[in-house]
């Protein structure tokens, strides 16, 4: 049998229940849960610390969370740290620019798929930071504690991606068929 | 200004091991994310339903012994709304939600990076005018750290062993028809 750090992809259901399993880890050994866009804030806002010290004396959000470099924060380097060696060891590296489906509808543009990756960064992360979390952080650690406010935001962001998915690629892959 | 050194390494082992687990998973892709919204691929359910139905099961098995508590984020009504709305779309058009936006620049993804450089933006454009945010976010009332079975006054377990059935079921289903379409 291949050695399975060595294959491209594991079979979707291993994948969820060991992501269970590391959560019961995460609530065990720190008392956290798995989640990704606070340590963007966190990021943000220690630059704003250093750059605009005046602007951050008179922000309450200074006060309300102290920016501090925390497990959260070196969960985000785990993250790309663990997808690089993954990568790494099965081979599975993608140097690509404009996904196929992104070109198929919208064109190979580099330009025009970079400044819609930025975009998207944006706005997603500031749907992030007002709902108090992302995919992660509500999605499966939120669903996963049965929180209302997850499972509300779970419903919202879904079926504002499944609508906007549609508005862009519906006619498109109607016409493959 | 920064957590004690075990606790940093403790994020650093648990984020090793879920960016590997979502890079395998197969959901740093745009056609993987954007497909499951289309209805194409439903990798991103299954691997979700998956560890919120076993993370459910451990964390509320654990809670009675006190070894763990709940970590829940307030019901800002209109956080959520706005917030989710636009993280519906920007994720739609950037094709990867944060953590597996991380894990496709892992991959080597150009497209993921200037994402990364998008959310940054965002965080710093949402730490600056942090009073205005906040203020949209609680304009309809914060609801407070409410959970399915405490504001229904019932058990969790009442809750997800339902959803474990509904989940076995899903799953179920879903080999059955994949086999009849291979």
């Amino acid at each position: 049998m291949k050695n399975p750090l060595k294959m491209k992809s594991w079979p979707p259901y291993v994948v969820g229940a060991a992501i269970g399993i590391l959560s019961w880890f995460t609530f065990l050994s720190a008392g956290n849960a798995l989640g990704i866009t606070t340590a963007f804030e966190t990021t943000a806002a220690i630059c704003e610390q250093q750059l605009l010290p005046d602007a951050a004396e008179a922000n309450p959000l200074f006060a309300k969370k102290p920016p501090k470099i925390d497990w959260g924060w070196m969960l985000v380097v785990g993250v790309f740290a663990g997808a690089w060696i993954s990568s790494k060891l099965s081979g599975d590296r993608q140097a690509e620019t404009v996904p196929t489906l992104w070109a198929d509808r919208f064109g190979s543009s580099v330009t025009t798929r970079f400044v819609a990756a930025f975009g998207g960064g944006l706005l997603m992360m500031l749907g992030a930071r007002l709902a108090g979390g992302c995919t992660s952080g509500h999605g499966i650690s939120g669903s996963l504690q049965l929180a209302v406010s997850s499972w509300m935001f779970v419903a919202v962001a879904f079926s504002v991606g499944i609508l906007t998915a549609n508005l862009f690629f519906r006619r498109k892959s109607q016409s493959h068929v | 200004m920064f957590d004690p050194i075990w606790k940093l390494a403790l994020g650093l082992v648990s984020g090793i091991v879920f960016g590997f687990l979502l890079q395998k998973g197969r959901v740093a892709k745009y056609e993987v994310i954007v497909g499951q919204f289309i209805g194409r691929d439903f990798t991103v359910v299954k691997i979700m339903v998956t560890a919120v139905v076993v993370g459910a099961i451990g964390i509320y098995a654990l809670l009675p012994s006190g070894a763990v508590s709940l970590h829940i984020k307030p019901a800002l009504w209109s956080g959520i709304a706005i917030g989710g709305t636009l993280f519906g779309i920007g994720m739609t058009v950037l094709g990867y939600c944060p953590g597996t936006g991380v894990v496709a620049c892992g991959e080597g993804r150009k497209d993921a990076y200037v994402g990364l450089i998008g959310m940054f933006v965002g965080a710093a454009v949402y730490v600056y005018f942090y009073s205005n945010f906040s203020a949209i976010a609680g304009a309809w009332g914060d609801g407070g750290k409410l959970t399915l079975p405490s504001s229904t006054g019932t058990s969790p377990w009442l809750w997800i062993i339902p959803l474990a059935a509904v989940a076995s079921i899903l799953a179920w289903v879903g080999r059955r028809r994949e086999k009849v379409l291979n």
